[in-house]
Parts: C-alpha cells; structure tokens; sequence
C-alpha cells in the first residue's frame, strides 16, 4: 500500500484478472514469467498497461528483476514514490 | 554433461509441434537458387516471397561482377579487424560514398545490420543515459539495449504521444535521451509516424535513430528511406541500416552528422572485436549503391509489386497489414491454421515466412511475405492465385472485409 493508501497490489491483480482466461487464480506469490501462461511480448504488453495506470515507466532492467507479482507490485510501489 | 534438450525444453517442444504438422520452418533448405526470385526446393521449383531481396540485385551482373573482380584482386577475407588489423582502401571508399548517400558528414560500416545497431546504440546509451525504444522493435535493437548501460524504457509501438508521456517523466533527471524507431517495421510493413516523433524529439531535446534496414532503396525520393520520405532527414541524429536486403549482400552501416562520430570506431565494441566484410562484399555493396543511386526504377517497381499484392490479397478476403510496403503480412486467425497454411504454400510452390508469437506484435500469427523488384506481374498474381486458393480451402478468407480493406472502394 502506498502513502497515499493506494492498493496497488490489488490494482495490478484486477487487471491481470481481465487479461487471462477467466479462473485463472492469481496472488502476490503468483510468478509473472511460468504462472500466468503468456509469452514474453505478452508479459511487456500487460506492464504496458501498468505504466498507463500508474503513469510511471519501468525501465526494462527493472522488469527482469522482478519474479512475483508481489515484487512487481513493490517496484512499482518504489517508482511511483520517486516521482 | 549439460544436456541441450533439457536447457531448451520449451524450444524444442515448439519445434516438435511444429514439425509434426508438416516441414521445420527454421530448417528450410534450398538446393539451388536459380534467381533473386526463384529458387529449387525438393527438386521443384519455388516462388520466393519472403527472402527480404527488395530490388533483387543478388545477382545483377554490374554487383556480381565487381563482387568477382575484387575476390580475384583481394582475395577471400580481411582476416580482422579494422582497428587491430587494417582498413582496405574499398571500406574507406565505401563509407564515403555512404555518408554520401544520406548527405552526412560520416558513416561507419559493420559486419552485419545486426552488429550496426548492436554496435552503435549500446555504445552511445551509456550509465544515466535513457533509451527509448519502440515496442515493437528488432531484436538486435532489443539486445542492443541489454549490452549498453543505459536504462532502457519501451514506448507504445508507433505512438508519439506515449513517447512524449515517457520523456517528460524523465523530467529533471541527468543524461541524454535516445530515441530509436524503424523507418518499416518488418513484420506488418507499416511505418513509424516519423513527423510527430520528430517533434517530440525536438520538444524533449533528445537524439533519434532510425532504422532503415527495410526502407533503404524504396521509400523516398532518392531511395534514403522513410527519413527522406518524411522530409525530417536534418532532425534524424543517426540513419541506420543494413546491406543484406535492398543491397543483395550482408553487412550494417550507421551515418551521422554528428561532430567526432570517428570515435566511435575505438570505443564501439561490435565494431572493434569483429573481422571487418570480404572485399567481395564491400565492393557488390558500391555496386548495389550505385544503381540505387542511377536507377530510381528499382524503388518505384518494388512499390507498385507491393500495392499489387497488398490490395490483391485484401480482394480475395485476407486481412492484411496497413500499408502496402514490400513486407506483406497476412493476419491468421491462429496459430495452428498458420502453419497448416504456411506448409500448404510450400507444397504449391511457394515460399513466404511464418512468422508466430513471440516474434510478432500483439501475439499475431503472420503469412509474412516480401516483394522485390525483380518480381514480375506474372509471379505477383501466381502468388495471390495460390495463397487464395489455399486460403479458401483453410477458411481463412472473409470476403465481408474486403469492401473496408480497399482504398475508394
């Protein structure tokens, strides 16, 4: 949760949510590359509408570090606090 | 013992499904090849569609010729590196007439396109640099941005507007920011909207490249490509490009206007640590410049192939791309029906590439053809004959789009 109480955690799941096939279950510890069943372009397509979102950008180095969804939410967390 | 099938289990599964439902597309081999446009596979002659070969100039008889003539004089190859080993006096020539070309103070040659954008943007995207690349960008550009120290940003393909959203959340931090875009971007064949990122460009005071490697020798007046086409060659900081399509050989350039681009000749990695291109290339490479620059018929007949085959294939019910450029893409409804369709051309004789996710934008899964100059009429509509009827019997075809798919129609 940011400062400002944004539950950014749950935003990036609800979208996910409306990408995948319906009864995909997803969670912090989801692992973005081997659980969600998308490709690579697919996985930088979905952090595309992140960014819009968040109206941040995560630079692509940023993106290989991060394994959960819980990491990503963090980072985004860290980028969004820099701005 | 490392086992390769284990490390690659997920590759050589694709294959596997791959090659079950007909021929390995990676692993197609030609036995002979008789013309820029013909080529013998399993004993049968075979349209080709998706060789890249532009104008067709593989085997022009002034490049061949002046290909031989320096195989003879100069032998097989430099045996190294421009830096370590020496430059040939027909490099040197060749860069200037490239710098020529594009009215550019300097250009620098590779050994492959590949190595040019490896080369140059790793090189100038150094530590606090941001790098800005489309999303639908080459390999090469993406590997490219793994090699440099730069941080490295995807802006939405072919949107300026997100460009420019980007650039301006970089607002107050150091370092140069490089844009790099695609004059025609080789799997739809559409073009980047070069007058809009160009101004955002200038508002961000950032530098832009711009990749010709599929524009060289069409677009444009004098065949400099989507730059020229555009009118913003003076905004474009550095043109890059390759030899192996329009230019019928293998090699990378980039020019610049830039003052001390020479520098990069020690500092640019790519370039130092690689033997530099056989005479006989650099002197085919001249020859192919050089009808470019005499012959404008080249470029213009490559086009009107291409608009006869975009809006050809668009009347029989296909979805193609948006622009009738010389990449012709057809968009299969999935995966599995590509490579039904893909293996059914080759056994009528006609070779395109299948182009599947995650090589493609959007997940998309392509008939990915190129037209070149040296097709005729003929080949073009045997071409459309056989997709269509190939498509008719895959039940691929919607003859409802075709009204919205042509111009004025």
């Amino acid at each position: 949760m940011t400062d400002n109480g944004r539950d950014i955690e749950a935003e990036i799941l609800q979208i996910l949510t409306a990408r995948l096939p319906a009864g995909v279950r997803l969670s912090a510890e989801t692992r973005i590359v081997q659980g969600l069943g998308l490709d690579s372009v697919a996985i930088l397509d979905f952090i595309m509408d992140l960014e819009e979102r968040f109206d941040i950008s995560i630079p692509l180095d940023r993106i290989a570090e991060v394994q959960t969804i819980g990491e990503l939410s963090r980072a985004i967390e860290t980028l969004m606090g820099a701005t | 013992m490392m086992s390769l099938p284990a490390k690659f289990a997920e590759i050589c599964a694709g294959i596997e499904s791959l090659s079950a439902m007909g021929r390995n597309p990676f692993d197609i081999r030609f036995e002979k090849i008789l013309s820029p446009t013909v080529a013998v596979l399993d004993g049968r002659p075979i349209l080709l569609l998706g060789t890249n070969n532009y104008l067709g100039l593989t085997f022009d008889a002034a490049c061949v010729a002046e290909s031989a003539k320096a195989l003879q004089e100069l032998g097989t190859g430099t045996t190294g590196s421009r830096i370590a080993n020496g430059t040939y006096a027909d490099h040197a020539l060749l860069e200037r007439r490239m710098a020529q070309f594009y009215g550019k103070r300097s250009a620098m040659i590779f050994t492959t396109g590949y190595q040019a954008n490896l080369g140059l943007i790793s090189t100038l995207a150094g530590r606090n640099d941001h790098l800005l690349i489309d999303a639908d960008s080459h390999a090469s550009i993406y590997d490219a941005s793994r090699l440099g120290a730069a941080q490295v940003i995807r802006f939405r393909h072919n949107d300026p507007e997100d460009l420019g959203r980007r650039l301006r959340r970089l607002a107050g931090q150091p370092g140069d920011r490089i844009i790099v875009t695609e004059g025609i971007y080789s799997m739809l064949g559409d073009t980047a909207p070069l007058r809009e990122i160009v101004a955002v460009k200038r508002e961000a005071g950032a530098c832009l490249i711009v990749d010709e490697a599929h524009s060289l020798g069409i677009l444009g007046e004098h065949g400099r490509g989507l730059c020229e086409a555009a009118g913003v060659e003076a905004d474009v900081d550095f043109v890059v490009g390759t030899f192996s399509k329009s230019l019928g050989a293998i090699g990378g350039f980039a020019a610049s206007d830039l003052p001390g681009f020479d520098l990069l000749r020690i500092v640019c990695r790519p370039y130092m640590f690689t033997a530099s291109l056989p005479p006989a290339v650099i002197a085919s490479v001249t020859a192919s410049l050089d009808r470019i620059r005499t012959d404008k018929s080249l470029g213009k007949r490559v086009l009107a192939r291409s608009r006869r085959l975009h809006f050809g294939l668009a009347r029989s019910g296909f979805q193609v791309g948006p622009e009738p450029n010389p990449i012709v893409a057809v968009k299969m409804p999935e995966r599995e029906t590509a490579v039904r369709f893909w293996n059914r051309l080759v056994d009528e004789g006609l070779y395109v590439n299948l182009a599947l996710p995650p090589a493609t934008p959007g997940s998309l899964s392509l008939i990915r053809s190129s037209v070149s100059s040296a097709h005729t009429e003929a080949q073009i509509d045997q071409a459309i004959s056989i997709m269509t009827a190939v498509g008719s019997e895959l039940r691929v075809l919607d003859r409802r789009a075709v009204a919205t798919a042509l111009p004025g129609a």
